[in-house]
């Protein structure tokens, strides 16, 4: 079983990266179980999702606290969340930011990160819908799910033009990792 | 049959709607709020033939379900914490008027202080009503639950509403492999529902609930394997066993910590420990010769449940106790309260409950409370003086 934790604020569309990712999985036979978990229903209020795959049927509910992969959808949260907390060293924590950041703590994990909202920004106009870029960034960096199964599952969820420049900043962030993009911030 | 990725949620919208409810009423509360959308649309779009009847409260929702099903239709209604509370006033009148109103309560705490995580305080606090109570593990058992709650609430020999509860987020919000049956199945599995009479001021009908709870169990048993015959599918509508066979000692739990359990299970019974699990699914009426028959043989029964009676303990602890009362086997029951307000119920959890009961039977003890938290707030006087 793969464990993977979001870190975002409400309203950036974590929970939206947890179904994507999990209907991805289905996509590709697995078993997936997305889920949320935030303090007060409140726009941008630090808040976490968390996706398990598994080749079977996932029984474990319990939050995420060993996560395989972090997702870090906005940058702020790295100065006053752990986003390294529970992660094993072999671990990829993918973070949200133009800029190799400083703020994280030293740790064997390997860091990932990506212009996601600026990706955003360029191909949708919105630099707060930054979480297709870093499901593509997430295919590059960890191989766990395929990006023609991202591509389906965004289709899938948002047809029509929307989700064809989700399609768009998901293949961006993918290149990006993919190329020589990769910073390492250790 | 159609395995799908849906959230808890859309799985029992989707259920509801293949059993072609024809009244629909309820009133937006989160955690239930995507339940009733999902079906808006539904009626909205036309692909549900439904009366939707937009009401101003969940008193008035139940009021809606309640008058219509009096007139012989099927009806939907769901709600949670706050909002079930306040239809605790028609949920008695329902069925003490023998309606088959079927519902779904998405598991909420209830205020003060106001918190929309997830524990059973909310429908547990009903279980006086005269409500046939039905907890779900997963979403695939959510959904199973709902075709056999109308099932159930609608044959002759029962007549009662029946509640289906899931617990909120862990299972309401949670994305996960649901099989949605065809409407053909479906249909095959629920007939039109008859009603045995009508509202008719002339001969008014009523009572006999305790009669009929009792007898209930056997209904919703035959029930369920008319379910595993149609869907091909296990349904577990009373009580499931995990691993109890030659267990010393079983874990009694409802709702989605049971997965957790048998996942613990597991890992125990590797190491060689002896440990079941036993779900129990219908908690009204209680199953009393079923869970003595299925627990007589343990030396340690360990009861975690997510509510509490204030003043007592937990109810399903205490419930269990009094079905062994009296009895030739004795096992030692303890009883933990976790999870409430939300607060996440961990292997760690189970790991605790099972050490502190082997050392010596617990009769109430609350797990994974932040004491911290309780100092800095309550117990020091300090703070509660500080202006």
């Amino acid at each position: 079983m793969k464990e993977i934790r979001v870190h975002a604020r409400a309203g950036q569309g974590a929970i939206t990266t947890a179904m994507l990712l999990a209907t991805a999985a289905f996509e590709e036979g697995k078993y997936a179980l997305a889920f949320p978990n935030f303090g007060a229903e409140r726009l941008g209020a630090p808040m976490n999702a968390f996706i398990r795959l598994d080749s079977q049927p996932i029984r474990k509910r319990s939050q995420v606290r060993n996560p395989d992969y972090v997702i870090v959808q906005d940058p702020t949260l790295v100065k006053d969340f752990d986003v390294t907390e529970g992660v094993p060293d072999n671990g990829i924590v993918i973070i949200n930011t133009p800029t190799v950041t400083a703020q994280i703590k030293p740790r064997t994990q390997r860091i990932v990160t990506v212009p996601a909202s600026l990706i955003a920004e360029d191909v949708m106009g919105r630099a707060d819908r930054a979480n297709t870029a870093l499901l593509g960034a997430f295919a590059a960096a960890t191989g766990e799910i395929k990006i023609e199964s991202l591509i389906a599952a965004i289709r899938q969820r948002f047809p029509g033009p929307m989700g064809e420049k989700n399609v768009i900043a998901l293949q961006r962030a993918y290149e990006f990792i993919k190329n020589d993009g990769e910073k390492d911030a250790k | 049959m159609t395995k799908k990725l849906l959230e808890g949620s859309q799985g029992i919208a989707e259920a509801v709607a293949l059993c072609r409810p024809q009244v629909i009423a309820a009133y937006p509360i989160t955690p239930q709020t995507h339940i009733p959308q999902e079906l808006a649309d539904m009626v909205a779009n036309g692909k549900l033939k439904a009366e939707w009847v937009n009401v101003e409260s969940e008193h008035s929702a139940a009021s809606v379900v309640l008058g219509a099903s009096a007139t012989g239709v099927r009806v939907f209604t769901a709600s949670s914490s706050q909002g079930i509370l306040l239809m605790s006033e028609v949920l008695f009148n329902i069925a003490g008027m023998r309606l088959p109103v079927v519902m779904v309560c998405v598991n909420r705490s209830v205020s003060a202080p106001l918190n929309i995580w997830n524990d059973q305080q909310d429908s547990i606090s009903q279980r006086d009503t005269g409500v046939i109570q039905l907890y779900a593990e997963d979403n695939q058992e959510a959904a199973d639950l709902v075709y056999q709650a109308y099932r159930i609430a609608e044959d002759h020999r029962v007549l009662l509403p029946v509640m289906v509860c899931l617990d909120g987020y862990v299972l309401s919000h949670a994305w996960e492999t649901v099989d949605i049956p065809s409407q053909a199945q479906v249909d095959s599995f629920l007939p039109p529902f008859k009603p045995l009479y009508k509202l008719d001021p002339e001969n008014p009908l009523s009572f006999m609930i305790q009669h009929t709870m009792e007898q209930s169990i056997g209904i919703i048993q035959n029930v369920a394997h008319d379910f595993e015959k149609t869907f091909g599918r296990p349904a577990t509508a009373i009580i499931e066993e995990y691993q109890t066979h030659d267990a010393t000692t079983i874990l009694v739990g409802m709702g989605s910590m049971v997965s957790l359990f048998k996942e613990e299970v597991d890992q125990l019974r590797s190491q060689g420990q002896k440990v079941g699990v036993l779900k129990l699914v219908c908690y009204r009426p209680f199953p009393k010769e079923q869970l003595y028959q299925s627990l007589k043989g343990a030396k340690h029964i360990v009861v975690i449940e997510k509510a509490t009676s204030l003043g007592f303990g937990g109810p399903v602890a205490s419930e269990l106790r009094s079905v062994f009362y009296g009895r030739p086997h004795q096992p030692a029951i303890s009883g933990f309260i976790a999870g409430l307000g939300g607060r996440d119920i961990t292997a760690e959890t189970v790991k605790t409950a099972l050490n502190k009961a082997h050392q010596h039977p617990v009769d109430t003890e609350y797990l994974d409370l932040r004491t911290d938290l309780e100092l800095e707030g309550v117990s020091n006087p300090a703070r509660q003086h500080k202006k």
